[in-house]
Parts: structure tokens; sequence; C-alpha cells
């Protein structure tokens, strides 16, 4: 899966840009559904026919990333900046970002008076430089919005990228649909858009779809790194199935349905409390009348920087859980 | 009715957001009695249907919403033995040091939120809050024990039982909103005597602490023609302005702003007067919320009202109400459904009232 | 011009009876269909030329911001509580009116010979404020006024040559916009104009109106922030005044489709019609609430630049405002189902 993983992070995406990360996904599932469209959103949604009156499955990984837009572009061509999704400051300056067309930016600050060297430089006060000699110059325009620019690295067990939220969860998608041969359910791959900036995909395809169940496929935070926060979590513990997060509580029977599939198979897996953040099974589970929803997490390190890490074994024993499930009946 | 049992049942049985089984049992079985159907949705509403007497097909429907989920604790991670947590809905950390807690997991566990002993602590550190991830829960037992018996993602809820005060005031945990609960039971039971042409569906959302959950799925599913949404309201009590407030014992709120169609405002007000009720208007400027806000705006939109039981201390353990206020808003609700005829929906009208082709 | 007569209405959201009535009046001639939904939204249809079968939802919002009254004190003063984002500065010594009655009412303030230097230098926060009416008890007071009435702020209306000044551009210049594209029809397709609610407290009205028609595109206008006065910074003034109609490309509420900015966009550069794009991230509209409707609704907004909104008295240029209401006319015009691959 592993080059897969790297085709998938290294693909431009941002929230409402995610023309070229559909068309890299659109690919790589040609010939694994049975009916495949983008809606009138952007989202990419593959079925997969059940064979015999299973229940009708929604799982939804984000296809977009995190991101920023040009707001304003200043006489000498200097570039200012606001975020795309929650994009924290600490880890912007020095960074390159890359636009749609290619163009490379850094990002610089204004000067930073000594008070203020131990302080957060807030967006405000950073622009990003492309390189223009003058406002003329400047090959992109207001409203134009960056990916950011890091490759992926291999370390063994552990990977590193950008965009690990959610490609991550796309690849466990797009792996699940290659493995899964057969199941009784009606099962929808749903490659949402514009999670970061409110979960916008997720709640207009699954009111389209109408799932009896719905899951989303996305990275949660860890409690395993030094002075971290309160969280059971861990890298290389298993994928983490989502008991509550900021904006959700995981319906009861979703959670039991994950840990009974997971013990079955026998993988590792973890249960999860979030405190804050939350996915795409949040606008799910409100859709119409109501959405059995869960959540299947990969633990991630350092999520929303541009070096976000996960834990291999879990990517593919997530991957084990969601083939697991699907291939037996599901009772809630 | 006793409402003051049926509100000690109700606000000591369990049932934070997203986990109310238990106390949806309580109030199925109390629905039950009043109602022609109760049944359950994906989401844990529970929903009670009376029958109207109204002749029309489909029969008008109005949907009354009270929030079955009180606020509670979920545990975040188990260290030699001691529970870290953190809060499902809204919690105030400064109210739960050295209280009790259940903690609900393989089995019940009594347990404990402690503090460290004013001797050990250095006099500025008693200035200071501690802020809820740094508060625990001891349960004492050994911590392999402990590790069997609870799980990451177990729930707990404040230990407290209902305590009658003066006159009609009580005051226990989770009024907030099984006050409402309490009073949709009267309106039911009031309603067996009475005669209402519409359908009425009493609903006890789940999930509302956490963003109007419940209110959102149920008002779809059930695309009623009006709505009340019954919530606790902030009553006047030390530290709060009268311009914050509304007082105590003295009625039924009965809200009024954007979130409202103002039409249902006032038939609720002229009910009241008619039945020489006690009431009070409370403006809300905005937001509400409650499930009013999440019902208002399902679907094509649903004319909504909303009426707040006055209550002091909110989202603690001690929430007080007036038996009295809870009764009044279960007949007020009871009257409001009597008025309902064929022609209700008619004089629902917003200036200019017009509809229609050229 | 209706906007004198939208701008001087009085419509605080949750209570835009008075502007729902001049806009019936200015267009129940012009459209096919109309009515008011239950939560108070006007919804007119003008039926289209064309065979397609293709709703466009155009929306501009009668709501303004404004404050309720919370309590009425024993002395007969009133306490309240903004409706919709309200800077609290912008309050003192100001006038307004209360209620059905319109009730004049001042918001006053302790004199500055009684202050302290440090008074000088603080907000007085909103619930620190009262309106006076004149009323000596509170009994008084409540012959004239009850909790929960909406109060509106008294602004004039005034043409100043090339710009008008009046409250409430936002969005009452949407709502003229608006009414003008009613009047230009009909179209190719079947248009839904929408005048909404409550947009200020939430993006409430426009919520219910999109499911309840069921668009294939819709179209958000607005009286945007405009932030153009001299700064030291070189930093984006939001808008500009004079540089015509400013087109959303994301806000806080939502991203628009590309599709509808190209057509904005193409429309506007091949009739030589000045645009601006707004700054990115700036503020929300309706199309935040109507895009996630259903299954989802490409949307955009344009908007009539306008400095101080949110306040008592905003100022927008007349350019702006006709080049808007071309521009949108000229668009809809070339919007087929397949601008957006239908």
């Amino acid at each position: 899966m592993k080059e897969l993983i790297k085709k998938l992070v290294e693909t431009y995406g941002p929230s409402g840009n995610e023309d070229k990360i559909r068309q890299v996904i659109q690919e790589e599932i040609a010939g694994l559904a049975d009916e495949v469209r983008t809606d009138a959103l952007g989202n990419l949604i593959a079925r997969k026919r059940g064979q015999n009156g299973g229940k009708r499955v929604m799982l939804a990984a984000h296809m977009d990333e995190i991101g920023v837009i040009v707001t304003h572009v200043d006489e000498k061509g200097f570039l200012r900046f606001g975020a795309v999704g929650g994009v924290w400051p600490h880890t912007l300056l020095g960074g390159r970002v890359v636009f749609a067309n290619g163009t490379v930016g850094v990002i610089g600050t204004e000067k930073v008076e000594d008070e203020e060297r131990n302080k957060v430089i807030p967006l405000e006060k950073l622009f990003i430089d492309v390189g223009a000699v003058d406002k003329t110059s400047v090959p992109v325009q207001i409203g134009d919005v960056a990916g950011f620019s890091r490759p992926f690295a291999d370390m063994g067990k552990r990977l590193v990228a950008k965009a690990f939220d959610d490609r991550i969860g796309c690849a466990v998608l797009i792996q699940t649909m290659r493995d899964l041969k057969k199941t009784p359910h009606d099962v929808y791959f749903v490659f949402s858009v514009q999670e970061e900036v409110g979960l916008r995909g997720a709640m207009t395809s699954a009111y389209g779809i109408e799932p009896e169940m719905g899951l989303s496929v996305d990275v949660t935070l860890t409690g395993d790194t030094p002075e971290a926060q309160t969280m059971a979590v861990e890298l290389g513990k298993g994928p983490a199935i989502k008991v509550k997060d900021g904006r959700m509580l995981a319906h009861p029977g979703v959670k039991r349905l994950l840990v009974e599939t997971a013990e079955a198979i026998g993988i590792p897996y973890q249960l999860e409390v979030l405190e804050r953040g939350t996915t795409d099974a949040t606008a799910i589970q409100v859709s119409r009348e109501g959405v059995p929803a869960g959540c299947v997490s990969i633990p991630c390190r350092y999520v929303h920087t541009p070096s976000e890490m996960v834990d291999y074994d879990d990517v593919t024993n997530a991957v084990k859980l969601l083939v697991a499930m699907l291939e037996k009946p599901i009772i809630l | 009715m006793d409402i003051v049992s049926l509100l000690k049942t109700l606000s000591e049985t369990p049932g934070i957001s997203g986990y109310e089984d238990q106390v949806r049992q309580v109030i199925g079985e109390v629905f039950a009695r009043y109602a022609d159907e109760v049944r359950t949705d994906a989401l844990g509403n529970v929903i009670a249907l009376k029958r109207g007497t109204g002749k029309a097909e489909p029969r008008r429907s109005i949907m009354l919403a009270g929030h079955t989920d009180e606020i509670g604790l979920i545990i975040t991670r188990i260290e030699q033995g001691f529970l870290h947590f953190t809060e499902v809905g809204g919690f105030d950390p400064r109210v739960l040091l050295g209280q009790e807690v259940v903690v609900h997991g393989r089995r019940d566990l009594p347990g404990i939120i402690g503090s460290r002993p004013p001797h050990v602590l250095p006099p500025a550190e008693r200035e200071k809050t501690i802020p809820l991830d740094k508060l625990f829960i001891d349960v004492g037992l050994p911590a392999d024990e402990v590790e069997e018996l609870v799980h990451v993602g177990d729930l707990a809820t404040v230990r407290r039982e209902l305590t009658q005060l003066k006159g009609d005031f009580i005051a226990s945990k989770a009024f907030d909103d099984r006050a409402a609960v309490a009073a949709m039971a009267v309106c039911l039971e009031q309603l067996a005597g009475m005669q209402h042409a519409w359908d009425v569906y009493a609903v006890g959302t789940s999930q509302e602490e956490v963003g109007l959950r419940g209110a959102i799925t149920s008002a779809f599913g059930l695309a009623p023609d009006l709505a009340i949404a019954i919530d606790v309201t902030f009553g006047n009590q030390p530290g709060l302005s009268a311009a914050e407030t509304v007082e105590m014992n003295k009625g039924p709120a009965i809200v009024y702003g954007p979130n409202i169609h103002p039409a249902l405002h006032d038939t609720l007000v002229e009910t009241a007067k008619a039945l020489e009720l006690p009431y009070q208007v409370e403006p809300a400027p905005g937001r509400t919320g409650t499930d009013a806000w999440a019902i208002q705006v399902t679907r094509s939109g649903i004319p909504t009202a909303l009426i707040g039981i006055p209550l002091r201390y909110m989202h603690t353990s001690v929430e007080m109400v007036s038996v009295k206020d809870v009764e009044r808003v279960g007949r007020l609700l009871a009257a409001f459904i009597a008025r309902l005829d064929a022609g209700f929906m008619d004089r629902l009208t917003w200036k200019p009232a017009i509809s229609g082709e050229k | 011009m209706i906007l004198q007569q939208l701008s001087e209405a009085f419509g605080v959201s949750g209570y835009e009876d008075a502007v729902r009535q001049i806009i019936f009046d200015a267009i129940r001639n012009d459209v096919d269909e109309y009515r008011v939904d239950s939560i108070g939204n006007l919804i007119t249809l003008k039926r289209g030329t064309g065979e397609a079968p293709f709703k466009v939802m155009v929306t501009a919002h009668m709501d303004e911001i404004g404050l309720m009254i919370t309590h009425i004190e024993d002395n007969g003063q009133l306490r309240f509580a903004p409706v919709g984002g309200i800077d609290d500065r912008i309050l003192l010594s100001k006038t307004v009116c209360i209620g059905d009655k319109k009730i004049p009412g001042i918001i006053g303030v302790k004199p500055i010979h009684l202050q302290d230097d440090k008074e000088q230098e603080q907000v007085i926060k909103g619930d620190k404020l009262t309106i006076d009416i004149g009323a000596t008890s509170k009994a008084e007071a409540e012959q004239l006024v009850k909790v929960g009435d909406y109060v509106a702020f008294t602004t004039s209306f005034a043409d100043l040559g090339p710009t008008v000044k009046g409250k409430a551009f936002d969005d009452r210049a949407g709502c003229a916009v608006l009414i003008e594209i009613i009047k230009a029809g009909p179209y190719p397709f079947d248009l839904y104009g929408v005048f909404t609610v409550q947009e200020e407290v939430g993006l409430r009205g426009a919520q219910v109106a999109a499911y309840a028609i069921e668009p294939d595109v819709a179209f958000v206008l607005e009286g945007t922030i405009c932030d153009d006065m001299p700064k030291k910074k070189d930093v984006s003034p939001t808008t500009e005044l004079g540089r015509g109609p400013a087109i959303t490309i994301m806000d806080r509420t939502f991203i628009a489709d590309r599709r509808l900015v190209k057509l904005l966009v193409d429309t506007a550069t091949e009739l030589g019609i000045p645009y601006q794009f707004k700054q990115p991230l700036m503020g929300g509209t309706d199309a935040g609430a109507i895009h996630t409707t259903r299954t989802g609704v490409p949307s955009v907004t344009v908007a009539v630049p306008s400095r101080y909104i949110h306040s008592p008295v905003c100022l927008l240029s007349k350019s702006d405002f006709e080049n808007t209401a071309r521009l949108m006319q000229e668009a809809l015009r070339r919007l087929t189902p397949a601008t957006i691959g239908k």
C-alpha cells in the first residue's frame, strides 16, 4: 500500500480544490466499483452493490487537506493569506506551499520584536513570497489556494507526510475496495470534500445516500509523545475505534460491532476518546432521520502539521477490520 | 400524577448524551400509559404518539420536545488505577471537586473525585481552580481490578438523590431537562381527559447537550406541522441580574424572539391567560441553544415555540425547580394542544399574509 | 429609489414584516407565484422561457441587526441585548425606535465631565447601557414597550451624489438588486427570487427556503464589508468602494462554486463591467446554509461593497449598485445547465 499512500499524500487538494486528488483516486478505483459518480459539491462516490439484502453502508474518508488562501497581493508582490481549515501558525514560518498551477511560495514574517520572540507569530504578520519582483509578476491571484509542500518519508514501520489527514483514510478505503471480494451490503465509498472547513461534503453525500450505517475513516490524535494530552491512543497499537470526539458520540452498537469484529479476526485495536476535533461521521449521524454512526481512526502524531506520522501496521489493520466487518451481516 | 416521585426517578436514572438507554426505558414506560404508540429511533429519541380525533387525513401533528440526556463524564485514560476523564456536555469543573460519582464500567462502581487535603496545599494553590484534565476518579480498587472493570470510553455520572426543599422546591441532578420530560408526562395525562383534534408526538430527544442532535433527526423524521420545545431556563439566583433571569415559581417562561413563531407565542400567552395560569415572557434575541433552535429550520421550516422551566444552578448536581412550575408547563401544553383545530395553520401567517399565483 | 424605502424600514431579524411588505408591493406584478413560508421568507417564482427543467435561486436577506428589550428597570430604563453581531462601541449616543409602535428612544452615556481617565479608555459593554424613552417608572414604560420588543436604529437615507448613505445596506442593497433582477426577467430558467429572514442570527431563513425549493444553482446577493479607509499597512481592504461588484471565492461559511465564479468573471470581462474579489475568509452569507442543502447546491455570493456595515449608518457607491444589478442580470442570461455540468 505504501506506493498508493505516497501518491495520495503528495497530490494537491486543499478544501474546495479537490479536482486533482479526485482524479488520482478515480483512477485508482477504476474497475473496483459498480457505479462511480461525482456530486454537486465534488464528493466522489463509489458504490459496490451487495448480493443479498444487507445494509446500505456509507464509508467516508475526506480527500481535502488543510491549506492557505491568498487574501491580498500587496504593491511589492507579497501575498497575505488566511487559513483553509485548522492551520497552526506554529508550523508556518519558513515552510513552503504550492499552488494548483505549480507556483511555489515560501512563508516569511514581518519583523519580530524582541518581546515577541517566544510567542507564536500570528497569521496576520506572515506573508507568502512567490519570488515575484513586483505586483504584476505574481503568478497567482486573490482567492487562489495553496497546499503545504513536504515529501513523503518511509521510516519502515512509521510513515511521515503532509495530509495523512485524511489521505491515509482515502488509502484505507481504496485498499478496502480492493480486498473486499464479496459483501452482502450495499457499500458506498465516499471520498468527501470540504471536511476541514466544516464537514460539508459529508453532509450532502450522506443526504443523497441515505445510509443505514455510516462510518468515517479518519486520523485521530495520540497521547504517546512527551508530555502529550491525556489520551489513551498510541501509535502502533491498532486502529482506534471511536467512542467520542469533540462533536460526536459514536453509536454504541457501531462501536460494539467494530470491537467484536477486531476481536474475532484477532487484530489489535484501541478505544478512542478525543476531546477536540471531529470527523465526517458527525455530519452523517444527523443526516435526515439519523444514522447510526461511528469512526475507525488511524492514530496519527502531529496532526495538522506538514509532518504527520502514522504506523503502517495500524493502516493495514484498519483495512482488515473494515473488510471483515463488511463481509458479514451487520446487526446493531 | 405524583410529579415529585416521577422527577425523582427521572433524575436519578442515568442517561448521559448518546447513552440514554436507561432513562429512555423509564420515559417510554411513563409515556406509554397515555400514548397510543411509543418507539425509539436511530439516534435514541423516544417518540410517543397520542392520536387526535381530527377527521382530516393526514391529521395535523404537533411535536413536543424535551431532552432526555444529561451531561456526564467519560473516561479518557486509566493510570495506576486512577481514572482520567473528560466531559460529555458542558461541565463547570469547579463543581466536581469532592463529588461522589458512579462509574458505569463492567458493573456500576462507586467513585470519588478526589481533592488533595488543604494541609498539603500551598496557600496560592487554593486560590486556583482545577481544570478537568487534572481531576481524576478513585474507585478504591487495586489497579489490575480497575483495568478489568473499567475501559476507556466508559461513562460516569454524579451520584445525587433528590432533595425536597421548603415549599414547592426540589433539587437534584439532571432536572435539565428531565423536568421537561415530567411536564410532557403531565401534558399527556391531562390530554387523556380532553378532546384534541391533532396528533401529539411527545419526544424525549437524545443528545441535546452535545449539539441538539436528537432534535435535528426526530423533527426531520416526524415533519410535524408545529413544534414546542420545553427546556429549563435560568431562574433568578444570587449572582445573576433580573435582566438575565426569570423568576422562580412564577410560572412557565414563554420565550419570544427569532427562534419563535410570534403567532405561536401569542397563542401560548392567550392560553395561559385563559387558564389563569401565571406565566412570564422571556426574550431570546438569537440562538436559544435549545432543541427549538434545531427544529425551527428542519426541512422547509417548522413553526416552533419554546417554553422555559425556571431552574436555578444549571449544570450542577443541585439543579432546583418548583414542582408547581413543572405542573403548570404540563397544563399549559395540554390546553394549547386542545385549542388546535383544522384551521389553525391558516391563521399562522406573517404580514403580509399572502400565498398564491397571480 | 426603492433602496431608500428599504433602508429606512424596520426589519430586525425575526421581525421583518415591514420590509417584506415593501418588497411584496414592489414585485407582486412581476412574478408568477409568491408565498411567505413558515419562518417568514418571501418566496417568489418567475417562470422561465426555456425548456430545460432548471431552477435558479437568487436570495437577499431582509433582516438587519438590531437590539431586543430584555428587561424594564423600576425607573423605566430599558435593558437590551443585541440581535445579530453588534460592536458595543457603536451604541453610545444613538437614537432608536422600539417595537410595533416605533417608540423613540435614546442610548445615553455618563457625561465626559464626570468620567475619570480610566473610564475614557474602557469600552462600555452593551449590558451596562440602557435605552431611555423618557419613562419615569416601570409602569409608565410598560404602557409603551414590552420585554421582547425589537429595536432598530433610526437613520434617514440620503443621496450624496456618487454615493448614498443609510442604515441596513447589509442587506437591503441586496434586496434592491434582487428586485431589479426580478423586474428584468423572465430568464431562460425558473427564477426563484427569495427574500430571506434571520440571516444575521444564523442563516436560518435561507436554510429552509433552499430545502423547499431544491434549486440547481444559487446566487446570494449581499451588501458586504468594505474596509478601504486609508491604512498604514498594505493589507486587504476586503472590498473597495467604486471598484464594482464583489465576488466571494471563500468565506467563513462556504466555498463558492468555481464554475459560477468563472461565469461572473467571464461576463464582467466580456461586457467591461468592473468587478473585484472579496477578501477570502471574511464574513459569511446565506450561501453557507444553501450550498449544503439536501445533496448540495453550487452557490456563489455577489455583493455591493458597503462601508460601515453593522453600524447605524452605511455608505455605498451608486455605480457599484448599478454594476452589481447589471452583472447579475447578464450572468443569469448566460447561465445554462451546462455551466454546472448538467
